[in-house]
């Protein structure tokens, strides 16, 4: 063969691969969408789960998922915030700081599963926490902190030098130059940071079927005191997300409509997904653009 | 001393807000360290009790083949025999790793190369879509579609190290991708220039030039596909049986590290020897995921390109 | 590159008053030497340029002045302001860099509104008076020439004036802390002719009220607008004296070379 025959060949192959790969994205997506939809309906999301009869809901993994989401970025992300600015302002160029990256890294690359057990062995049981929203909150911010401190540190340095400099030389302190001028200039890339990070943390489960549990008891939504055991919003009880459900329900086979149960929550998981991801994007650009007076 | 002079040299509203901002930062990056150490700390110090409390032999836990925590052999030792777990986790981490870089490389070419604009405005959001699909999801779609459509094939029950491969497959597919095509931008414009100008044809560029030249970091996004696809639980839980036995075939069912973990650690005792045994698995995750990263550092230290 | 010997100096001091002056000021970044004692004195409401060749120092040394280099290098000397040295580790720092402000080569206006470009700082120096602001904010913007193309949008952004506004801009947010002196750092080095021109006009007019050092590339704009040049070479002031002395009748070779772009 010629080089421009082999260069011909090799070509095709390669657009052959992406075809497949086309292929099976489109069957994926296609798959959990046309075989979910059908199951949403206003009475899916409304109506409690149903272990051992069909035509359950997911009202409440679809409250808890929220819940703990909102509860996890809560405790993340400060810490997150606070880390990213050690990082980037702070940290000499040296082995202290070589160290925790590492340490950050290492947190980042271990298997949910094992955060998740580390969750349990220290707060479900040592702390006698028990199965509960707070002991998955914490969990899921071990698995949350590594990304969003590196996504957080990375828009704090994409801020030029030269406002920091602006700053200091107006006799501001470091911390007042960082919070007043080099955090809001960042702000969007720290945002879409968060919101992509949101994503991740609502579709994970394995973190969750031992820190915030496997049941979903059924909760009073209209008592808004946190500390009553029947609130919905009482972070100590047990609360299985959306995720969790759809593993449990598959896992466990008892409950009759399984699979169309399964096909309706991962449908809504795909689709609050979709929403964070656009979401991201749309709220950067605008924030950027309003930043920098539409030019 | 005048006013200002006083001033120059006493502490002022601005040096308090700078020494609370250090305390702040500070106090939150000791808070991460503090929780990797005792991650480390506590995941070791259960996996090991197998070892020191319980007396297994570390050898014997390692190659035994016969995984029934709760029960002894017929010698009066009790049965922790791990290489069924090891063997299928290593399986299915390689196999998926195998068949998803020559996909996830070509796709890499065609977004870079080949067809930036359509890889651009169509591909990248799709892979960074898919990146983001929960791997329940994944699951749920391997225990509905895959496991089936092996059962009809090959019969069995359908479960076992294919469904697993297939599942790992598709997850850790993106994620290759994406890192695959960074490496390939990495790669200056000029290299590919320069191969073009001297009459080498596209391929012959992408072939002898490209890839060597993205050679290091193309084998880093591999590894991080496959320290994705070795600690992925839930996903491989459901197709994959989770029977603690030996694969013989592809299609027999059999469990890794992690399903054996997430199955059964709710079902025993803390402190007792099927416990701790199940702790010592997520210990050799654990130590795994350090040789990732560790394989990481490593060829990402040895294949920066000197431009 | 002619080596000269740089241990040959002719340097001045100025017989009138001293707003800032500095002995043996040297600065090293990490072992390398990039500042080989400096000494030198300003005088009080004049504009002192510092010349001299990329990598003669002369950025390294203005950047000492109001400790901005405290992060990246180590600085060691005396710097004298108002009988007390700031370049001591007791002083605070950030009390210094409120009298001693500076403006950069590149424009680095805030990613905020012109009106809050300029109060940010007077506010969290604890001026909250609306009125006070608004004072401070109109006073700044006319003393650096900016106040009648900017005066009926003062809360757009400041990212969408020009180049030559935006630098202008900076100083007027030095100027309305009411420092004691500025520091320019090459600041018409992005600038275009005509926006240099309004620069140097503004920067002329300030000296009623501020001592001025600037470092400039541009020989014609140090003898345009500055009373007292330095002339810098590989980290060593070699000749400092008014500035008409330094461009008509220098003393020292190195600087005769300069002047006159014989020079490398």
């Amino acid at each position: 063969m010629t080089p421009h025959q082999t260069d011909r060949v090799a070509t095709q192959i390669i657009n052959l691969l992406v075809a497949v790969v086309v292929l099976i994205l489109l069957f994926l997506l296609g798959d959990i969408i046309i075989s979910g939809l059908p199951h949403i309906s206003w009475h899916f999301l409304t109506s409690p789960s149903s272990s051992f009869s069909a035509g359950g809901g997911i009202r409440d993994q679809l409250f808890n998922s929220l819940y703990l989401l909102v509860l996890t970025l809560v405790i993340s992300f400060p810490l997150a915030l606070g880390a990213a600015i050690y990082l980037s302002e702070y940290a000499g160029n040296n082995w202290f700081t070589g160290l925790i990256r590492t340490a950050i890294e290492v947190l980042s690359s271990l298997p949910s599963v094992v955060v998740g057990l580390f969750g349990y062995l220290l707060f479900v049981i040592s702390f006698h926490l028990g199965f509960s929203i707070l002991s998955g909150a914490i969990a899921l911010t071990f698995f949350n902190l590594p990304l969003l401190v590196r996504s957080i540190e990375g828009s704090l340095h994409a801020v030029p030098d030269s406002q920091r400099e602006a700053g200091i030389a107006l006799g501001l302190s470091n911390w007042r130059t960082i919070r007043g001028i080099i955090l809001p200039a960042a702000l969007p890339g720290i945002l879409t940071g968060i919101i992509l990070s949101a994503g991740r943390v609502f579709g994970e489960a394995a973190a969750l079927i031992y820190t915030a549990g496997q049941s979903a008891p059924i909760v009073d939504y209209t008592n808004w005191n946190p500390v009553d055991s029947n609130s919905f919003l009482n972070p100590m009880r047990p609360a299985e997300t959306l995720a969790v459900h759809i593993w449990k329900v598959n896992t466990e086979g008892v409950t009759p409509d399984a699979v169309s149960i399964s096909a309706g929550a991962s449908a809504v998981l795909i689709i609050v997904i979709l929403i964070f991801n656009f979401g991201a994007r749309a709220i950067g650009n605008h924030l950027y653009k309003n930043m920098t007076g539409g030019k | 001393m005048d006013e200002i002079q006083k001033k120059l040299v006493s502490p002022s509203k601005a040096s308090h807000e700078d020494i609370l901002g250090r305390i702040i930062s500070y106090t939150c990056i000791a808070a991460i360290i503090i929780l990797v150490v005792s991650i480390l700390y506590f995941i070791t110090s259960r996996g090991i009790a197998t070892f020191t409390n319980d007396h297994v032999n570390l050898w014997r836990f390692l190659s035994g083949t016969d995984w029934n925590p709760g029960s002894l052999d017929a010698k009066g030792n009790p049965q922790v025999g791990a290489l069924p777990m090891i063997v299928t986790s290593f399986s299915v981490t390689v196999l998926a790793a195998l068949v998803a870089t020559p996909f996830a490389i070509a796709v890499a070419l065609f977004m870079t190369d080949i067809a930036p604009k359509t890889g651009a405005r169509f591909l990248q959001p799709v892979i960074e879509l898919l990146v983001g699909i929960p791997s329940v999801v994944y699951g749920f779609i391997g225990l509905t579609v895959i496991v089936p459509a092996i059962r009809q094939l090959f019969g069995g029950t359908g479960s076992g190290i294919l469904a697993g491969t297939i599942v790992l497959f598709v997850m850790v597919l993106p994620t290759i991708t994406s890192l695959s095509v960074d490496a390939l931008k990495a790669v200056p414009g000029y290299f590919r220039s320069a191969s073009l100008a001297l009459g080498a044809t596209r391929f012959q560029t992408i072939y002898k030039v490209l890839l060597r030249a993205a050679m290091p970091r193309l084998l880093t996004a591999i590894i991080f596909g496959m320290a994705r696809a070795f600690g992925e639980a839930l996903a491989v839980q459901m197709v994959i049986g989770n029977a603690a036995l030996m694969p013989h075939n592809l299609i027999t069912p059999t469990s890794t590290l992690t399903s054996q973990l997430t199955t059964n650690i709710g079902n025993t005792i803390m402190g007792t020897l099927p416990n701790n045994a199940l702790w010592s698995l997520a210990l050799i995750l654990l130590l795994m995921s350090l040789v990732f990263n560790l394989l990481i550092r490593f060829i990402g230290k040895r294949g920066t390109i000197n431009s | 590159m002619q080596s000269y010997n740089l241990n040959e100096t002719h340097i001045v001091t100025p017989d009138e008053e001293i707003a800032l002056s500095t002995h043996q000021l040297q600065v090293f970044y990490g072992s390398n030497h990039s500042m080989t004692d400096a000494s030198l004195s300003f005088p009080r409401f004049q504009i002192t340029a510092l010349i001299g060749a990329s990598g003669s120092g002369k950025s390294t040394y203005l950047r000492s002045l109001n400790r901005m280099n405290d992060r990246i290098a180590t600085v060691k000397g005396e710097i004298m302001y108002r009988h007390t040295d700031i370049n001591s580790r007791k002083v605070n720092v950030f009390e210094v860099r409120k009298h001693i402000g500076m403006v950069f080569q590149k424009p680095n206006p805030f990613a905020k509104s012109i009106y809050d470009n300029i109060t940010f700082a007077l506010k969290a120096a604890g001026l909250t008076n609306k009125k006070v602001l608004d004072d401070r904010v109109e006073s700044s913007l006319k003393e650096a020439a900016l106040w009648d193309e900017v005066k009926d949008d003062l809360h757009k952004s400041a990212l969408s004036l020009s180049g030559g506004q935006q630098q202008r801009l900076c100083i007027a947010r030095a100027i309305a802390m009411q420092p004691d002196i500025l520091l320019l750092d090459e600041p018409a080095s992005a600038l275009d002719p005509i926006s240099t021109a309004k620069l140097e006009m503004t920067l002329k007019n300030l000296t009623e009220k501020y001592t001025i050092i600037i470092v400039t590339h541009n020989m014609q704009q140090a003898s345009r607008i500055s009373t007292y040049t330095a002339f810098f070479h590989l980290g060593h002031v070699i000749e400092y004296d008014k500035t008409e002395t330094i461009f008509q009748t220098p003393q020292i070779q190195a600087t005769r070379d300069y002047v006159t772009g014989h020079f490398g």
